[in-house]
Order: C-alpha cells, then structure tokens, then sequence
C-alpha cells in the first residue's frame, strides 16, 4: 500500500536542514515518548512492524506534517486502544484533567 | 518537579496526551517509572556513535576484524557488547576509492541503535528519505560532501530487518594513531554515509 510514508524519490520537500550539535531529544516530552513506546513494545503485545504500520495510518497531511516522536504517540496510543489496553475515552479524560491541572 | 509545578506556556496537545499515556500506563501496571528512567538514560547518555566509532577504527586496525564485520557484522559487533533492539541483523558497508555508501530508510526511520543511538532529526525527515535514493549527489552536496564523478554511490534502503553501518575510509596520514585516537575521527555523518571522517589535524 503506498502512503505517505513511502518518501523514496518523492520530490518539492525541501532542503535537509541538518542542525548542528543536536541533542538526542528536543523536549522532555519526546523522551517520555520515546521511553513508554519502548516500553511497551516489551510487553509483547505486537512487534515492530505492527508498530509501524499504525504510524503509517496516520492520515496523509497529518503524517508529513508531524514530527518522529509525535508519530510514535500516535501509534502507540492507537495500538494500545486496539488491543484493549486502554480506551479512547480514559485517554481522553486524563489529558483534559492534565490541562486542567488536577492530575 | 511536583505536580503543581506550573508550565511557562499551557502544554501542548502532544504534551498532554503523552503524559495522559505515561500516567495511565504506570497506573494499570503496564509499565515500570523505573525502565522509563533507565531507557532514557541509555539512549541519551550510553549508547550513541561512540560506539559505532569504535567497530569502526577496529575495522581500520584489524583486518581479521574487518573481515569477521563483513561476514558477519552482527556477530563482530556484538565483540564490542553493542546488541539489541534495531541492531538484530547488521550489514556494514566498506567505503572504497571508487565507492561510497549512503544509508537511508525512505519508508520510516530505520536506524542501527546499538552502534549510532538514536537518529537525528534530518535522518528521519522527508526531505532526506525522499531524496537520499533519487538525488544523492545533490543530498550529499547539502553535508558538504563532495565526491569526483568516478565515485560510484550506492544508496541503502533500510529493510524492516536489516541496519546499515557504513565504514568510512581511514584518512591519510594515521598511520600513526592508536586505535581509540582513530575512533575519535569517525563522525557520527561518516558512518551514515552523509559526511566523512576528520583528518588528524582538525581532532
């Protein structure tokens, strides 16, 4: 299936851009992100490539418009969903009750 | 830092929804604070192109290394204790006179963790997926790399398996070093393919 994510040979994205001396992560979130993605690939439930395939659902402009990291939460929450662990609806709540400030 | 430790700015969405997803994993016992912590630290700290840069100097040293690398680059650099996730199924690529290697996962962000850590950010951008394989020359011209027309370039597309480690060329004129002095020379570009090595002058 092509998707957005098949980049190969595609044309009018732009210059590189590397950035000099960059750290591993760029913001404390991307680190928690990293690390529970990881994390949670050990409990087995599925495999790399099924963890890439759930990034690669991400909608087209939504996927080329999103940074690694935020694809990674993408995915993860996703899959989580997928196989019961959580729902749409506790995720939903914890983030409004984050913003709010009484978590 | 507490739980009422106020943001500078109000947290983004995907602030919030990482840290819903944290929260609720720990909660449900799905995942342990401690191992986030630790992995963190490993792949900030511990694992990174030091290491990469090590397999490779051996490489330039030891010609039975060399060899063991390319037979099996798995195995070789597991010497090192370099093992693990995104580095099940080694490859390395031996830079020549008339060849130079470029690795790229044009599909995802493919990298090998164990001997580079964690990609950076133009590794997994779409500029440098999409035309690493169409327009190389033009790619490495943007790293300041500059190769004669008689320089063959190979491109590398990361498989779901296998990870790529480029070993670059051994500069000129180090004959001399030892081989943790040549490790410092190899860059973390070099061993993608994107950059070469410093000569002994610019260490």
């Amino acid at each position: 299936m092509k998707g957005a994510h098949d980049l190969g040979g595609k044309t009018g994205l732009g210059p590189i851009a590397p950035e000099k001396d960059e750290p591993v992560f760029h913001h404390e979130w991307e680190k928690r992100a990293f690390a529970i993605t990881v994390a949670c690939g050990f409990m087995g439930k599925w495999n790399l490539d099924m963890a890439r395939y759930a990034r690669e659902r991400m909608p087209d402009p939504e996927y080329l418009a999103s940074t690694y990291y935020e694809k990674w939460a993408h995915g993860l929450s996703l899959l989580l969903v997928e196989k019961g662990l959580l729902t749409e609806e506790e995720i939903r709540t914890r983030m409004s009750e984050i913003s709010k400030g009484d978590s | 830092m507490s739980s009422k430790h106020k943001h500078a700015h109000p947290p983004s969405e995907i602030e919030l929804k990482v840290k819903a997803l944290e929260l609720l994993l720990i909660e449900k016992g799905l995942v342990d604070p401690l191992a986030l912590d630790e992995l963190i630290d490993i792949y900030e700290h511990r694992v990174g192109p030091q290491n990469g840069a090590r397999v490779v100097a051996r490489a330039w040293c030891d010609s039975d290394y060399l060899h063991r690398l390319l037979d099996n680059a798995t195995e070789a650099i597991r010497e090192f204790g370099f093992e693990g996730r995104q580095g099940e199924d080694m490859v390395v690529l031996e830079n020549t006179p008339t060849v130079h290697n470029m690795v790229v996962c044009t599909l995802c962000s493919c990298y090998p963790w164990p001997v580079l850590g964690l990609p950076p950010v133009w590794y997994k951008s779409a500029p440098y997926r999409a035309r690493a394989v169409s327009e190389p020359r033009s790619v490495l011209a943007e790293f300041g790399v500059e190769l004669g027309e008689d320089v063959e370039i190979r491109v590398w597309d990361s498989t779901a398996e296998v990870r790529y480690l480029v070993i670059p060329m051994r500069p000129e004129g180090t004959e001399n070093l030892s081989e943790s002095e040549l490790a410092e020379l190899v860059t973390r570009d070099s061993m993608i393919g994107t950059g070469l090595v410093l000569s002994s002058e610019e260490l």
